[in-house]
């Protein structure tokens, strides 16, 4: 069985729950942006959790079916359509053999996941089938789906249409976005000021904002603590010794424009970080379109954990839609 | 040198051994690293060693973040009192300076750099003392360099120079980026060498270029069928200058699945080689393929 690929949209990439274990050779986690959202389109299909799906950014994909089919559409709000009729989001859709999936405009949020019944069957690649396009590893052909692409898709275990995600357990960022921060790493090198404004101010996502990492404007520049540069960190304020980065660490190159590392982060650098954003919004960030306001508010341990747990809760309502 | 911890987020602890770069930090963050590894913490997911410092990525839901600070501080009191000694590799790496593919692109990215009317050789071997491009280059593959880090993309390394500090090599980075950089460039930022693993943006001054892929996800290089990725943090390189005969010979040798990289087990001991770093280096670069 196989999707044959009409139109790829911007960028349509295969991901699951990613490939932990490489990250001290330069290979990030990868896998979704929005693990939330993938989990639940899997869960809606009859998938483990973790089965590879697409996820495509801005714009979505024309794909054609070859086979039957049940497929579910997640994450951002996008209109879903077969043979050119609209199709609810969050619920199992029977899709019949020569039937074509395709998108309407995107509405908010950014990334939408499209899993299939039986999951795109690509082959392993340290443990994942997510796709990290500059190592050219995972996914398909380790780039992102091309037209005439004909994807593999594994067996299906059997699973009903018409299964829904009711609204609530539906999660999005609001408006302006909220992303906690545990402040932390080179937190000292700035300025109370700094500490103040920081998550006094309102920013905005600008237009560099990918898997590797979502760049923010708007708020005031940072102001550093003076020293004397350590050596072999630069000469820059905002340069240390390079370091590791943490997935979802905030690192402000010459103090003017926060980037917040995601999924496909660069796992080292010489730039200085504030802090980072908890575990559990980064699903969140992987649903940000450029221009949205945002503002970060700060935690401290127990209130990422508290995230941490809520978000664990609401994975644990969504389980039991199926149970 | 003690320690520094912070959290990044309730997922990672990060700890920096010191500020500033130095074979000692390094050693540290590389010896506590392994120990960290070898004492198997149950919920630690990645354990990444950096340049002087390092990172573990942990599963809050096994270890509150409070007792895997706890664990790692009680290695640092134990690794304190531990020889520094470790068990590794020395790899002779094969360098084509002054080569026309990374000569090509720095030209073309030309007014990004300090000085756009040398070449990056020029401009690194002025700023740091040395009468020509030849002397310099000679300093860059006279000594060995430890493998620092691992990262940024898939498999680039790091590189420290293991020479007193006086003698090492520093360069600025470029003032802004350049969007291009061969695949298998060796560059320079900092006081940091490296090799390019994959073709892409890069903002270090480049030397030359190695015949000898560090990565191949495909796994179809002779080497690296057993793991994609070459280099491993601890690793000891030496460079050596190769023309162009010498260089298109590796190529078609790494091709044809004829290449094999000159590697040999070595232990290296941070006390024996302060005592005497160049005759520790000279008998370090001997050991390469038992010579």
């Amino acid at each position: 069985m196989a999707v044959k690929v009409l139109n790829p949209g911007l960028s349509t990439t295969v991901q699951d729950l990613g490939r932990p274990g490489y990250f001290h050779l330069g290979i990030p986690i990868g896998g979704a942006m929005d693990r939330l959202a993938l989990r639940a389109a899997n869960l809606l299909v009859g998938n483990d959790e973790g089965a590879a799906g697409l996820e495509a950014v801005f714009v979505g994909p024309h794909l054609e079916f070859t086979r039957d089919a049940l497929i579910a559409v997640t994450g951002a709000d996008m209109p879903i359509k077969l043979d050119g009729e609209e199709k609810p989001s969050w619920t199992a859709l029977k899709v019949r053999a020569g039937q074509v999936l395709s998108f309407g405009f995107l509405q908010t949020g950014a990334r939408i996941y499209i899993a299939i019944a039986g999951g795109i069957d690509v082959p392993l690649a340290l443990g994942s089938r997510s796709t990290y396009p500059i190592g050219a590893l995972g996914g398909f052909k380790g780039r992102a789906i091309a037209k005439d692409d004909k994807l593999p898709v594994g067996n299906a275990a059997g699973s009903k249409e018409g299964r829904s995600i009711p609204e609530a357990l539906r999660r999005r960022p609001g408006m302006p976005a909220e992303l906690r921060v545990l402040p932390g790493l080179y937190w000292h090198r700035v300025t109370e000021e700094t500490h103040r404004n920081f998550f006094d101010d309102q920013w905005k996502v600008a237009p560099e904002a990918d898997r590797m990492g979502y760049r923010f404007r708007g708020g005031r520049p940072l102001q550093f603590v003076e020293r004397d540069q350590p050596f072999g960190a630069g000469s820059d304020p905002s340069n240390i010794v390079d370091s590791c980065y943490p997935y979802g660490s905030i690192q402000v190159p010459g103090g003017t424009e926060p980037i917040i590392l995601h999924r496909d982060a660069v796992s080292g650098g010489g730039y200085f970080m504030i802090g980072t954003v908890v575990s559990a919004d980064m699903d969140l960030i992987g649903q940000l379109q450029p221009n949205t306001p945002t503002r970060f508010v700060k935690v401290d341990m127990d209130g990422a954990l508290k995230a941490r747990a809520d978000r664990a809760a609401l994975l644990d309502r969504i389980r039991s839609v199926f149970a | 040198m003690q320690n520094r911890y912070s959290f990044g987020g309730d997922e990672h602890l990060f700890v920096e051994c010191d500020e500033s770069m130095s074979l000692e930090a390094f050693f540290k963050s590389l010896s506590m690293t392994n120990a960290v590894r070898d004492s198997q913490i149950k919920g630690v997911t990645e354990i990444c060693p950096a340049n002087a410092s390092f990172q573990i990525k942990f599963n809050p839901d096994i270890i509150r973040p409070d007792d895997m600070l706890r664990e790692v501080q009680a290695i640092e009191s134990a690794a304190s009192k531990t020889d520094p000694v470790i068990a590794t590799r020395i790899i002779e790496i094969p360098v084509f300076y002054q080569d026309p593919w990374t000569h090509e692109t720095l030209m073309r990215f030309r007014e990004r750099h300090q000085d756009p009317k040398a070449t990056d050789l020029e401009y690194a071997a002025r700023i740091n003392n040395y009468a020509t491009v030849d002397d310099f280059i000679a300093a860059h593959a006279g000594s060995p360099w430890f493998v620092s880090m691992v990262g940024f993309v898939a498999g680039l390394p790091f590189m420290y120079q293991m020479v007193d500090r006086p003698r090492q090599i520093q360069v600025p980075k470029y003032l802004r980026p350049r969007t291009d950089t061969p695949k298998l460039t060796i560059g320079y930022g900092g006081c940091f060498s490296c090799i390019y693993s994959v073709r892409g943006a890069g903002g270090y001054q480049m030397f030359g270029i190695t015949p000898m892929p560090i990565f191949d996800p495909e796994q179809k290089t002779s080497y690296l069928r057993d793991f994609m990725v070459f280099f491993r943090p601890g690793d000891i390189v030496k460079f050596k200058p190769i023309g162009r005969e010498e260089y298109d010979h590796t190529v078609e040798q790494v091709a044809a699945g004829r290449f094999t990289p000159a590697i040999s087990d070595v232990t290296f001991d941070l006390r024996e080689f302060q005592k005497d770093i160049d005759g520790y280096n000279a008998r370090l670069e001997g050991m390469i393929n038992g010579r």
